[in-house]
């Protein structure tokens, strides 16, 4: 937050509209993405309750738990919903491009595209984690056996929940988190966690303003929740009566159809807000680095999916020096994506010059062709001088480099009020003259700024066997026990 | 009873006084700076009656799957003697729980019986502090003041006596999966347990004992993983602890609110309700809606008359403390010149505002002339 997204906010209240807080779409929007809509059982950790999902607006599938509490009706549900999503991940992966061999000349490949899931709201990711947690470990052998599906259902969505935690990546998203980053609405961010009211903000139905059609998504009866937590008053005066009318009909068919009518109409509003969402983000034009960070996500997912034969389910927790790496490439990754977001937008690059890491304005003066000749050989030295009216809080010494196109680097050589002069040092050709163009000339606009989209170290830790005694030694290889198989799921 | 007694049974509009639990109190300590939150709680007066009353209905509504749930947990926890917990306490923590007694305070029923069964919580107490004798209490009725006035807590608690110290006992079914919870959850029992130490250790001093004798170590009960068995962890709730006692501190003084009220003030049912509740001020914050059931009232207020605060507390930081959105708006647009202390708020605001346009109208420019593709923006670094 800042007070560039207040003011954002503040106008949005004003207009009654929500406002941008992006010009371009930051995170991949794929051609067919997997929309998931589940429910569970209140006051239960992970019961699945329903699920709608379907890659494709018409083409929804509604899977229902008639009896919430019955273990074997859970995995039955487990199994069919397994089929599902696995089926996507399937057919999800395109072609196959040949990538030059690694270091040690192993082979390597990378699907043409991957697998992406959408959900309402971070509760919904809450839910896929526990779901994948308490199916991944699931026997299919054995006095508690349960269909093959299962666990590979657990151990893939364990694998999406913790694609979900790396920044920038677009496997697993939550709708609302996604539109927050591009517009900003005139209520706090707790409505905003409500779908409903997020995007009548943002696309009111005709004849509403965002205002109003944010009141209007709050009655549950008019909106439904968005799950996985559903509306008390639909538990008590719907859900639990046709429950128990399915449990008394033992089982009967017209009992369930009952029930999973009642729930549609729970899930339905949202399937299609979730598909509106998608809509108003594919209009978006797509950020420049947004496919590079989709690559990034390919090149996990091939991976996944070319081990996951030879591999363990998830360990229960992860060992120490695995956590500690894990922290150390996630904060590396949300540096580079703020960092990706800042370059490929003015609008995120706005919240860097209000901060001072950044400088906005117009040349007023340009020496292109000026040559440091102290050194043995003379270099290309320009001097660039910028008007500007941001607060700048650039020491001099600093590396800048042009946010409309990075390669061109310099160094701020004098502060003074209202403009601020670069010594460029790279990113004009190879001569003594800059490449025509390279050089901004008096009048244009330029920005520059001290971020840079990556160069972060690498991660200097313990492989698993040097693990030091006080993060309690090498951990053993985490193989799943009879006991996780048969934990109780009650 | 202290001289504000008759003005608060007033305001109550002839109601009986509502009970705190602790959630409401945690929330209350969410809130500090609320006078009507502060008035209405000391009164006792039934928010939730208010507020449906005002056309505002809290949604606190549970679901009944949730409340068999929990109700099914706890029973199972505490059935014959809490021979579960006490299994627990042994094997699972290790803790030498000698034989005990288990007492259920929860008897007398009714708001009547408030001060009965707190005197009853009281002798019990009183006898056990003195034996030292290993107790179980479920459902101790505490006091606690809130305010400079008294306020009874019921929590859904056990008081367990063990080598002379009490500890409290909370039985929640949500699920500790792994070793972990839902980080808010914990967060709000440490919060709630936190409220019932505090009320216990004021208590025990009062009984002449040293209020250290109840523990900031309270006991978390919850299923694990995706079973009925319950796990208990110790959780340590002196940050909470110190929380609390510091907000308690600074709520402001119910007695000098009430001074600054109209002498016939009065929170009963009718058309002048809603002025009534408007007479004392708010100061509504997003934060209000997990804890005040008052909250959409508040909203509603708040949103009319343009509050920024409606908008999050971050928003109401970053504008510098700014309270309405059309001060803010004028001293972004430079409309308005500011005061001294609002001097650099207005200024960050300003360039905020002219930071935010040019953004937009360079890209409103480029989409007129043909937005550059990705490729074309390859082609331009090219040249580096
Ligand atoms: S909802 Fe209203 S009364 Fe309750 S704490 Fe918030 S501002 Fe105060």
């Amino acid at each position: 937050m800042s007070a560039l997204t207040s003011l954002a906010q503040l106008r949005a209240a004003v207009d009654g509209i929500a406002q941008p807080l992006a010009t371009v779409r930051h995170c991949h929007v794929a051609e067919a993405p997997l929309v998931l809509v589940p429910l569970k059982l209140a006051g239960e950790a992970a019961a699945p309750l329903a699920v709608l999902v379907g890659a494709a607006r018409d083409d929804a599938s509604l899977l229902v738990v008639p009896q919430p509490r019955n273990r074997d009706l859970r995995f039955q549900f487990a199994a069919e919903f397994a089929k599902l999503v696995l089926n996507h991940i399937e057919t999800s992966r395109g072609g196959v491009e040949e990538l030059p061999p690694g270091k040690d000349g192993d082979e390597r490949i990378r699907y043409g595209d991957a697998p992406q899931l959408l959900v309402p709201n971070r509760g919904g990711v809450g839910f896929l984690r526990l779901l994948g947690r308490s199916t991944r470990f699931r026997s299919t052998e054995g006095p508690y056996a349960v269909d093959p599906a299962v666990p590979v259902l657990g151990r893939w969505l364990t694998w999406f929940a913790d694609r979900y935690d790396h920044p920038g990546s677009s496997l697993l998203r939550a709708m609302t988190e996604v539109l927050r980053l591009h517009w900003a609405t005139g209520q706090s961010s707790l409505e905003d966690g409500n779908l409903a009211a997020l995007l009548g903000w943002i696309d009111p139905p005709d004849g509403l303003d965002g205002p109003a059609a944010a009141a209007r998504a709050e009655d549950p009866v008019t909106c439904p929740p968005a799950g996985p937590a559903t509306d008390p008053t639909f538990d008590n005066e719907v859900l639990a009566p046709a429950i128990a009318a399915y449990d008394r009909s033992g089982g009967d068919h017209r009992a369930e159809e009952r029930l999973r009518g009642a729930i549609a109409g729970q899930l339905e509003p949202t399937w299609e807000l979730m598909w509106r969402a998608v809509g108003l983000l594919r209009a978006l034009p797509e950020g420049a680095s947004v496919p590079g960070r989709w690559e990034r996500d390919r090149d996990a997912f091939t991976y996944y999916h070319q081990t996951f034969g030879e591999a363990y389910p998830q360990a229960r927790r992860d060992p120490p020096v695995r956590a500690a790496r894990r922290l150390h490439d996630l904060e590396r990754a949300q540096d580079a994506y703020d960092a990706q977001r800042a370059f490929d937008d003015p609008l995120v690059m706005a919240e860097y010059r209000l901060a001072g890491q950044a400088f906005g304005g117009v040349v007023t003066d340009c020496e292109p062709d000026r040559l440091d000749e102290t050194g043995k050989r003379p270099k290309l030295r320009p001097h660039l001088r910028v008007g500007t009216a941001d607060p700048v809080r650039l020491d001099v010494g600093t590396t800048v480099c042009n946010a409309a196109r990075p390669a061109l680097k310099g160094k701020i050589v004098e502060l003074a009020a209202g403009s601020v002069l670069l010594e460029l040092t790279g990113g004009m050709g190879r001569k003594l003259t800059a490449e025509p163009g390279s050089v901004p000339r008096p009048g244009e606009r330029v920005c520059f700024t001290s971020l840079s989209e990556g160069s972060f170290g690498a991660a200097k830790f313990p492989d698993r066997e040097d693990t030091p005694w006080t993060h309690g030694g090498p951990p053993e290889e985490y193989v799943p026990t009879d006991e996780d198989a048969e934990e109780e799921w009650s | 009873m202290t001289e504000t007694a008759p003005d608060l049974d007033r305001l109550r509009g002839g109601a009986p006084p509502r009970n705190h639990d602790a959630r409401t109190i945690a929330a209350l300590t969410a809130n500090p700076g609320c006078a009507r939150r502060g008035v209405m709680d000391a009164a006792g007066v039934d928010k939730d009656a208010v507020a449906r009353e005002l056309g505002f209905p809290s949604p606190f509504g549970q679901s009944q799957f949730a409340i068999t749930r929990g109700n099914a947990f706890e029973a199972q926890v505490k059935a014959d003697g809490c021979a579960e917990l006490l299994t627990l306490l042994r094997d699972g923590l290790g803790l030498a729980v000698p034989e005990v007694a288990y007492d259920d305070l929860e008897v007398v029923a009714g708001n009547e019986g408030r001060e009965l069964r707190h005197a009853r919580t009281r002798r019990l107490l009183a006898r056990a502090l003195e034996s030292g004798e290993g107790t179980l209490f479920d459902h101790p009725l505490l006091r606690l003041e809130i305010a400079g006035q008294l306020a009874y807590l019921e929590p859904d608690v056990i008081a367990f006596q063990l080598a002379g110290r009490l500890h409290v006992i909370e039985i929640k079914s949500f699920a500790v999966v792994d070793g972990q919870a839902e980080p808010e959850q914990v967060a709000a029992a440490a919060r709630q347990s936190a409220v019932y130490v505090l009320a216990l250790r004021r208590l025990v001093s009062e009984l002449g004992h040293d209020p250290a004798r109840v523990s900031h170590e309270v006991f978390l009960v919850c299923p694990e993983n995706f079973s009925n068995r319950p796990v208990a962890a110790p959780l340590d709730v002196r940050p909470q602890l110190a929380v609390l006692e510091r907000q308690l501190a600074r709520l402001t003084r119910i007695d000098r609110i009430l001074d600054a009220l109209p002498g016939d003030l009065t929170f009963g049912p009718g058309a002048a309700l809603a002025d009534a509740v408007r007479t004392v001020e708010a100061r509504y914050a997003p934060e209000c809606m997990a804890g005040c059931e008052m909250a959409f009232f508040c909203r509603d207020e708040a949103r009319a008359c343009g509050a920024t605060g409606a908008l999050g507390r971050s928003v109401r930081d970053d504008l510098g403390g700014v309270d309405t959105i059309g001060t803010a708006l004028a001293l972004a647009d430079g409309s308005l010149d500011p005061s001294d202390d609002l001097a650099e708020t207005a200024a960050q605001l300003r360039t905020a505002a002219r930071l935010r346009d040019e953004a937009l109208a360079a890209v409103r420019a480029e989409t007129l002339a043909g937005a550059p593709t990705p490729e074309a923006r390859g082609a331009r670094d090219g040249a580096a």
